[in-house]
């Protein structure tokens, strides 16, 4: 598309200042505890060619007898947000979930295939998928704050359990947490709730608060904003769009007008393979495959 | 409708809620006239004496209490918690949290059995296992004995409670990056404290009571207990002497020392009542 | 709440008014070339022509691109259809002022004319309500929307004379005929240019109250 004239129109990855007054670069961390097999990604640089977040070749996922993944190869780019869609059971769910090793909690897991996260190997020998998942971060549908800890608690509890002490480090990350999730000052003087009192879209906020306290590099998003209703997933919406520019966000939806507002890149799934993938605007505007045309068009089933 | 049906239909109905209202009535009858009798015979013996002084040496004579009986059970209790509760508690665990379903399958048919296993067993069990190599009655056979009635209680409740934590939680803090212990004792045992606690008042209630497997573990004692080594009194020891005995003294205060024992279990049930009952603030 | 992508919108307003703009130097540029026979002139409104074709495209692109991205309803949606007409109304206006300023070119080789009818009337009248379809637009007003439709028979009126006029001259002087030719096409240029303005003003009707008022007798106009 030609640009033109004397006005500058903007362009379509333009993004607007903050509506958070935020700290909204991470702060450089004391590293945690033990450090980290898997050592931290080099920060991003804005020249060259675009960093990418994940590399995933030829990726099968089994349960047991049953294939939910097949051979999918796929290479979601860093700082950006990037949505898996689909019908249900076509297996976005669980290819979120391999890419913090959660998948693995279900019995009979075992895949085949590799991943790569910002370079390193995510199922080499030796990794221990709990450090991995102190850089990748999830939320998950139904926000799940612990009920017995106040909302302060909540936001740090990853922090404290994995060994952190430094309070005045720790109150530091709080505020910054909580801001960075448009939190803050609707919660500020009553850090000391239970983090159950608050109302369901900034409980999701809570949650997202928690995740980035760890400062993990990559957010995983699984229908984050199913249970919300339409102005509390807008906020979260914004904050996606705020935290896209830090992190890499990899958001699984089932709400296409959602996966089409916010992601940058779409990836369309069906029956566990990848059928499509492409930048959001041309997945929506001029899908390649017919399967993925009938799917956004709603025609699919 | 004709007037006599809706008639016939209003007398059945009455009866209906009269009959329900008679079983009602037949349950908690029983309880009433107990805790009545009771009320009737103890009540009357409840004085100071009785919660501060030993039992008399003289059987005939009349005076002195159960202040050892009292102290005893109550003792009793505290070796049996402390051995019996970190057993049950880590089995509830283990079946919640890491076993695979067969190991499951197995520990739970096996507590089941044990929770059936009468209480006299138990005290068998102690008498071999602690009251012979020790050549002697002890208090501390006698917490033993009463650990094993509580380890297959406490684990079942602990188990159902903790499996009722949403897995939500786990996941959270899976997905945190919080190793798997930290997340079960900072995350999974802290909320449900309160159903695990609700457990383990219930198993001590249970046990206060329990007669036989005290009886030639810690067999009883007329003073005052000194050392785990030194059998010691309990309530329903005493009772059972004292309401066999041939001395009216004796039997008054076994009426006693059994309004002292319920009205132990009667706080303990309520207590129970009241933590469960407290709501967290949402 | 704004959320991160309205101001899209904003920028789709900002293009169509520069369009605006553009078309109605455009017009303004080619009636001056006419009228003093200014060759330069012409040239300026040819290049100017290419510009405008890449505002539409562009805002055609915008509009598209939110349609599918944003789902808008309400005003935006009707902003959304309002502003892809709009630029191809303006787009052909721009047009006929090349157009015009072409057959200008042609006229100014050719010779001196010294009689125009009409013409600079309609030209006045065509900037007017060109510039008041796109300030309804950008203040908002719909009852200066609704003068457009209005005043258009007038400028129908004036191209009908000048076709009566110019005919006459050609039946009593051949010779003139190329000329008058011409004449007649810019008059029938300048007439369109008018019916552009009053359709974007019909449009702004809509954004603005929701109501299709095109084809009503409310803004029905008589003419050829």
């Amino acid at each position: 598309m030609n640009q033109v004239i004397s006005i500058t129109p903007s362009t379509m990855s333009d993004r607007d200042k903050p509506a958070v007054d935020a700290v909204a670069a991470p702060t450089p961390v004391p590293t945690m505890k033990p450090m980290a097999v898997v050592p931290p990604s080099a920060p991003a640089t804005t020249a060259g060619p675009p960093q990418i977040a994940f590399d995933i070749q030829d990726l099968s996922i089994f349960y047991g007898a049953h294939q939910a993944i097949k051979n999918v190869s796929l290479q979601i780019t860093a700082h950006s947000v990037t949505a898996i869609i689909g019908p249900s059971g076509c297996g976005k769910s669980t290819l979120l979930r391999s890419l913090n090793r959660m998948h693995e909690l279900t019995p009979g897991a075992r895949h085949t295939g590799s991943i790569r996260i910002l370079g390193d190997d995510l199922y080499g020998p030796g990794i221990d998928p709990t450090v991995v998942r102190r850089r990748v971060g999830m939320i998950f549908q139904k926000s799940n704050p612990f009920p017995t800890l106040t909302i302060a608690e909540n936001v740090l509890v990853g922090l404290r359990l994995n060994g952190v002490r430094d309070k005045v480090f720790l109150n530091r990350r709080l505020e910054e947490s909580l801001r960075m999730a448009a939190l803050w000052d609707e919660v500020k003087d009553h850090l000391h709730r239970p983090g159950t009192s608050l109302s369901g879209g900034q409980q999701q906020r809570l949650c997202i608060a928690r995740a980035i306290a760890n400062r993990p590099e990559i957010l995983l998003m699984d229908e984050p904003c199913s249970a919300l209703d339409p102005i509390a997933t807008g906020k979260v919406e914004e904050l996606i769009h705020e935290l896209s520019r830090d992190y890499t966000i990899v958001i699984v939806t089932h709400n296409m007008q959602q996966a089409a507002r916010v992601s940058n890149k779409t990836a369309f799934m069906y029956m566990g393979k990848l059928v499509e993938y492409g930048e959001t605007e041309q997945i929506f505007m001029n899908p390649k495959d017919p399967q993925t045309e009938a799917y956004v068009s709603g025609r699919f089933g | 409708m004709s007037a006599t049906y809706d008639q016939y239909r209003k007398a059945k109905s009455h009866c209906m809620s009269g009959l329900a209202v008679f079983c009602a009535v037949m349950v908690v009858m029983p309880l009433v006239l107990v805790l009545f009798y009771l009320l009737k015979m103890g009540f009357s013996s409840l004085n100071w004496a009785f919660f501060t002084q030993l039992p008399n040496a003289d059987p005939e004579g009349s005076g002195g209490g159960m202040a050892n009986a009292i102290v005893g059970t109550l003792e009793l209790m505290v070796i049996a918690l402390v051995l019996g509760v970190p057993v049950g508690l880590l089995g509830g665990i283990f079946l919640s949290e890491y076993g695979g379903e067969k190991t499951n399958g197995f520990v739970r048919f096996a507590a089941d059995v044990l929770n059936g296993v009468p209480s006299i067993v138990w005290g068998m069990v102690g008498y071999t296992l602690v009251v012979v190599p020790m050549h002697g009655y002890s208090a501390f056979a006698g917490g033993v004995a009463l650990a094993f009635i509580m380890i297959p209680l406490v684990l079942r409740t602990t188990e159902e409670v903790l499996v009722l934590v949403p897995g939500a939680y786990r996941e959270a803090g899976l997905a945190l990056g919080i190793p798997r212990w930290k997340i079960t004792v900072h995350i999974v045992l802290r909320t449900a404290f309160k159903g695990l606690v609700t457990g383990v008042l219930l198993a001590l209630g249970r046990i206060a009571g329990e007669t036989a497997p005290i009886l030639f573990t810690a067999l009883g004692n007329p003073n005052w207990n000194n050392s785990l080594k030194e059998p010691i009194a309990a309530l329903p020891i005493q009772i059972y002497y004292y309401a066999i005995s041939p001395f009216p003294d004796q039997n008054r205060q076994a009426w006693a020392g059994a309004l002292v024992l319920i009205g132990i279990v009667f706080l303990l049930s309520a207590s129970v009542r009241i933590i469960a009952g407290r709501r967290k603030k949402a | 709440m704004k959320r991160y992508f309205h101001h899209e919108l904003e920028d789709l307003r900002k293009h169509l008014i520069l369009m605006g703009e553009r078309t109605i130097d455009s017009v303004r540029l080619a009636a001056q070339a006419l009228l003093s026979e200014d060759v330069a002139t012409a040239g300026q409104v040819i290049a100017l022509d290419d510009e405008i074709d890449r505002l539409e495209i562009l805002i055609d692109a915008e509009c598209i691109r939110y349609i599918t991205l944003r789902g808008p309803v309400a005003s935006d949606v009707r902003l959304i259809t309002v502003a892809m007409k709009a630029s191809h109304e303006l787009e052909r206006a721009g047009d006929e002022a090349t157009s015009i300023a072409k057959r200008a070119r042609k006229l100014a080789e050719k010779g001196k004319i010294d009689d125009f009818n009409h013409i600079p009337r309609m030209a006045d009248l065509a900037l007017e309500l060109l510039r008041d379809a796109m300030d309804s637009f950008i203040t908002e007003n719909v009852d200066k929307a609704h003068t457009v439709p209005r005043r258009d028979k007038e400028v129908d009126d004036l191209n009908r004379e000048n076709y009566v006029q110019l005919t006459d001259k050609i039946s009593l002087n051949p010779e003139v005929s190329h000329a008058a030719i011409e004449l007649i096409f810019i008059s029938k240029s300048l007439e369109r240019v008018a019916d552009h303005a009053t359709n974007i003003a019909e449009e702004v009707i809509f954004l603005l109250k929701g109501e299709d008022v095109r084809h009503t007798a409310e803004v029905k106009r008589s003419g050829m």
